[in-house]
């Protein structure tokens, strides 16, 4: 297996990274996700293609700049260069809440069990764990907590209106 | 105070299971220490010098009596006998062992207490006023809003993995006693006065360490409806752009300064705009609902004079000192305000002993409705107490060791652990404050002095706050040794300063007379005993005291 979830179920990865794109004469097939410069350079070249298409994002870039995009996009790919790095957290809520991205969004990097709750409820819904984790075991990581406070992508009232 | 509902109290179990679960894979094996950490910190377990360490929270510093006992069965049963209130208004444990730590959350949860972000770089507890609703300068109780921001910030999830900590008080009254200026963000409640409604003037950027600096206004006034997305806002900016190359520039704080004041407020704003009328906007009900968590206790109507008390105070030095260092007014006739010190020469500040805490929850059940509140300062606080029942509570008191009168004055220091328990530490703390407390502990001299703050910090991570005391003291080493730097005129109050170095430092065995040498040239050289030590500092200014003191 691909050491991935998705959707909360173990899965098989069918997306491949891609980057080197030149003049549009050897475009590769199949689902693919390209960096975020690949993009913007080559948009309309990567739209020629059947396969899905996906795009990886730095953690530094702000969510705004594919914005009008995701409708053609399948994939956001976010990464968490290591645990402690919660930058691309803000960049998946902006995707899910503010500009309505109905894709997947996909954690790369240190994706480790105890980060995928708050993941979650970012919106992310694609986990590429790294490699000493365990995908089957790391599922029980989605229900550890079953009540949360606050909105995000999963809730759009604070716990204390639902309450009511 | 807050009840939990059920669903706050299986938040509260299922997390204690989820931790247990986290020990039990480190303890395996499964977690590295370095992963591990990042889980204990988010549970306020440090790694000290000679054992963990567990911070527990006390939400804005409110505890009930029954609270108070567990806290000290948790003393007793897990650790030494003792716990060390912070300035943070939680409470720290030097000694619990890893596996037991597991079964202390339980314990914890029972009455509704847990160690959830107490650390790590996520939203810490949010910390209050220890005289709100009992106050006489207060403008709102700022309990309902800090319960709604420790809703709110829990288990943030777009917001648990910060450039570093982040640290929120919120202030209702005129006279700053939650160091708002001093925090990630500070909130004050104020009132506009063209619309009459109460908002908020909002402090960013504040913080000590490395790099003090006293919190920029970033919004004049905010209504309270806006309070949960503007902070929001303010989070999201920093989680977005706060640097993360650089532990020591993390802070939001660097940011603001950084981005610059108006830069930052433009960024703040326009996400703000954005998420304004989202779920966190606050309407009437939700106001009316935490606000019913906090009502006025049932006050019985009573005179504002009694004849044992005024007898007493007549008859009786130390009780009429007691009552004039500890007692403060109370909004209610006939109540009044006490604070328990915990500054006394036989216990580091902020120490309470297991027998102690009992004690207190049943003074807090006799004489203050069943509640204790902690404060900034590292004491403790009775806020609800008849005058008629001052005389007892007092002799109580005195047979515990926590009636020294001394509140806000020059033996109520604010003390971090130091070299003692801290594997940060660079020098001792605690033997410099016991030996300052000893040197000064008599009550003519304190009382001449007046209302004057030390600080110590026994390393540039300032846990002592000592850049905000009037005289602050940091331990440093210096080539194996430890020695000691003086700051003055800093303030932690409404007229928050960061006070600034003095000159070289002293060595351990001179710091307690460098600060008797700058506490005499205050004496000498103020105008009259109602000028503070403070402002007779900002009027002389550095130069004066540097030249008297190393002259």
């Amino acid at each position: 297996m691909d050491n991935y979830i998705k959707d909360r179920k173990v899965d098989s990865n069918e997306w491949m990274p891609f980057t080197g794109l030149e003049d549009g004469d050897s475009l590769p097939t199949g689902d693919i996700y390209v960096p975020i410069e690949e993009w913007l350079n080559a948009r309309e070249t990567l739209l020629t293609r059947n396969g899905r298409l996906g795009v990886a994002l730095r953690n530094t870039d702000d969510p705004a700049i594919i914005k009008d995009d995701l409708d053609r996009l399948d994939l956001v790919v976010l990464e968490f260069p290591k645990m402690a790095d919660g930058r691309a957290f803000t960049q998946a809520r902006l995707l899910r809440e503010r500009y309505g991205f109905k894709g997947e969004i996909r954690a790369t990097g240190d994706v480790l069990y105890d980060q995928l709750f708050y993941m979650q409820r970012c919106g992310i819904n694609g986990f590429e764990l790294r490699d000493d984790q365990n995908a089957s075991h790391s599922l029980r990581a989605f229900d550890e907590m079953t009540v949360t406070y606050q909105p995000a992508s999963d809730e759009e009232l604070p716990l204390w209106r639902r309450q009511k | 105070m807050y009840q939990y509902s059920d669903q706050d109290q299986q938040l509260l179990l299922e997390r204690v299971a989820q931790f247990r679960g986290q020990v039990a894979r480190r303890l395996k094996g499964e977690l590295s220490e370095e992963e591990f950490k990042h889980q204990r910190l988010r549970n306020g377990l440090y790694l000290q010098l000679h054992a963990y360490m567990l911070r527990v929270a006390i939400p804005y510093g409110l505890l009930s009596s029954d609270q108070m006992r567990t806290l000290a069965h948790i003393a007793r049963k897990y650790d030494k006998g003792y716990g060390h209130f912070s300035t943070r208004q939680n409470i720290q444990y030097n000694w619990p062992k890893l596996e037991d730590v597991p079964d202390i959350l339980d314990d914890l949860a029972k009455v509704e207490m847990h160690a959830i972000q107490t650390s790590g770089n996520c939203i810490r507890n949010t910390t209050s006023d220890p005289l709100a609703s009992v106050a006489r300068d207060e403008l709102e109780d700022p309990r309902p809003y800090c319960e709604l921001i420790r809703q709110w910030s829990t288990f943030h999830p777009e917001f648990n993995f910060l450039p570093r900590k982040f640290k929120i008080a919120v202030s209702g009254a005129t006279q700053d006693r939650a160091a708002v200026a001093v925090h990630d963000i500070g909130l004050r409640l104020i009132k506009n006065e063209t619309s009459g409604e109460n908002g908020f003037e909002v402090y960013v950027g504040g913080g000590l360490g490395r790099t003090p600096m006293i919190g920029k206004v970033i919004r004049s006034f905010l209504p309270k409806e806006d309070m949960l997305t503007y902070l929001e806002a303010i989070l999201r900016v920093y989680n977005t752009l706060g640097r993360r190359d650089n532990i020591y520039k993390a802070r939001i704080k660097i940011l603001v300064h950084e981005t610059g004041e108006d830069k930052f407020r433009e960024l703040v704003e326009a996400e703000w705009e954005k998420i304004k009328a989202g779920g966190l906007y606050l309407k009437d009900e939700d106001f009316a609902w935490v606000k019913g968590f906090f009502k006025d206790p049932d006050y019985e109507l009573l005179p504002d004079n009694d004849t044992e008390f005024e007898n007493l105070l007549l008859s009786n030095t130390d009780f009429a000192r007691w009552v004039d260092k500890n007692i403060e007014l109370h909004k209610q006739s006939g109540y009044r305000i006490v604070y328990l010190s915990l500054k006394t020469a036989h216990q580091p500040p902020g120490d309470v002993t297991a027998d102690q805490m009992d004690a207190i929850a049943d003074l807090a059940d006799k004489y203050s409705l069943s509640q204790i509140r902690t404060t900034h300062r590292q004491n403790l606080v009775l806020s609800d107490v008849k005058l008629q029942d001052l005389p007892a509570l007092w002799e109580e008191l005195k047979a515990l060791d926590l009636a020294t009168p001394n509140y806000n004055h020059v033996t109520d220091i604010i003390s971090c652990p130091g070299l003692d328990y801290c594997a940060l530490a660079t020098a001792r703390s605690i033997p410099i404050s016991q030996a300052i407390t000893e040197r000064f502990d008599n009550y003519d001299f304190i009382n001449d002095l007046g209302d004057v703050s030390i600080n110590i910090s026994g390393c540039i991570n300032a846990c002592g706050h000592h850049h905000v005391a009037n005289i602050g003291i940091l331990g440093v080493n210096k080539k194996g040794t430890e020695v000691y730097q003086l700051t003055l005129g800093g303030s932690a109050r409404e007229d928050a300063a960061i006070g600034k170095i003095i000159g070289p430092a002293f060595e351990a065995d001179e710091i307690v007379d460098a600060v008797e040498k700058v506490l005499s040239v205050y004496l000498e050289n103020r105008e009259d005993p109602e000028e503070t030590f403070l402002m007779t500092y900002r009027r002389l200014g550095q130069a004066f005291f540097k030249e008297r003191l190393y002259g």
